[in-house]
């Protein structure tokens, strides 16, 4: 799914084995009881950000494509900033 | 750049450098992160101003079942990024296997969410506008309820848009299939299969993002 210029092959099954470990080591994190709420959250959510960005990377292979489209994909993040920070500024 | 990504539509543009259909795929794909962070930030947003209304992972729903869910997802994108792999080489059986595969795994994964739902709704998490209550997992519908109705809320909204998006891509998948088994396609001649798999891709990398947040925090 890239622009056509050679590269190595993508190494899919690794990434595949990646994302399910990844996938038992969150379920894991979450029915232990003893972590706090706060670390919890954080940890897991770093794990999921992290394999949505494996999926990105190398099986919509982002990674190889230009750096033009990594910015036009990174453009929503600071939307998504917004959107969720500002809206929270009027919770706390 | 080589000779097999000019042909057939597939010339990469000037600015972008890459193919129109990638683009424009590209472009409605962020509208979607848009349309889920909308529903996701609503969630948050909510659970964060009414903690009463929410239950804890696993007091309702059910956390195991869901995670052999995202597995199922997880292998239909192998499969969706193996049809491709095979189509790039013109082997055209390969890519037919591959995407009968994510298709029976894409149906199967929102076979287990009709399940999931109808396994709730038999505990009285219905989604009726005045009958959101959660009830605690394994219990009857007349259970003490758990919750408010906005957990219910945002829960059928998120994870039933999320699998209308499922159900449309195991459609597409097997339109797909169907011009795979026409020879539609070739290494020279595979947009239809690389457009096909960013949007599933994207799929998975939502509910990546949706199982996180919904069943386990």
């Amino acid at each position: 799914m890239s622009t056509g210029e050679a590269h190595k092959p993508p190494p899919y099954m690794a990434v595949w084995f990646g994302l399910f470990a990844l996938t038992v080591a969150e379920v894991g994190l979450a029915l232990m009881a003893s972590i706090p709420k706060v670390w919890l959250a954080m940890g897991l959510m770093a794990m999921a950000f992290y394999k949505a960005f494996l999926v990105a990377a190398y099986y919509m292979h982002l990674k190889w494509e230009p750096k033009r489209l990594w910015v036009l994909v990174a453009s929503p993040i600071p939307l998504i900033m917004i959107l969720i920070f500002v809206v929270l500024n009027e919770i706390f | 750049m080589t000779t097999q990504a000019m042909t057939a539509g597939r010339v990469p543009m000037p600015g972008m450098r890459v193919y129109n259909l990638k683009l424009g795929m590209w472009v409605f794909l962020l509208s979607e992160v848009m349309f889920f962070t909308g529903l996701i930030g609503s969630y948050v947003i909510l659970r964060f101003a009414h903690p009463e209304q929410f239950a804890e992972p696993g007091e309702v729903l059910n956390v195991p079942l869901t995670a052999f869910n995202t597995f199922l997802l997880i292998c239909s994108s192998v499969t969706m990024v193996k049809a491709y792999a095979a189509i790039q080489q013109g082997d055209q059986q390969g890519l037919k296997n591959w995407l009968l595969a994510t298709i029976v795994i894409g149906a199967s994964f929102v076979g287990v969410q009709v399940f999931e739902y109808i396994a709730l709704a038999g505990e009285g998490f219905v989604p009726i506008a005045d009958a959101y209550h959660a009830v605690g997992r394994g219990m009857p519908h007349d259970g003490p309820a758990i919750g408010g109705q906005l957990y219910g809320s945002t829960f059928y909204t998120m994870t039933g848009f999320h699998g209308t998006h499922v159900s449309i891509g195991v459609l597409c998948l097997c339109y797909t299939y169907w011009r795979a088994a026409k020879g539609a396609y070739t290494a020279d001649s595979l947009g239809g299969v690389e457009i096909m798999g960013l949007y599933w891709h994207f799929v998975d990398l939502v509910w990546i993002i949706l199982f996180t947040i919904v069943y386990l925090i």
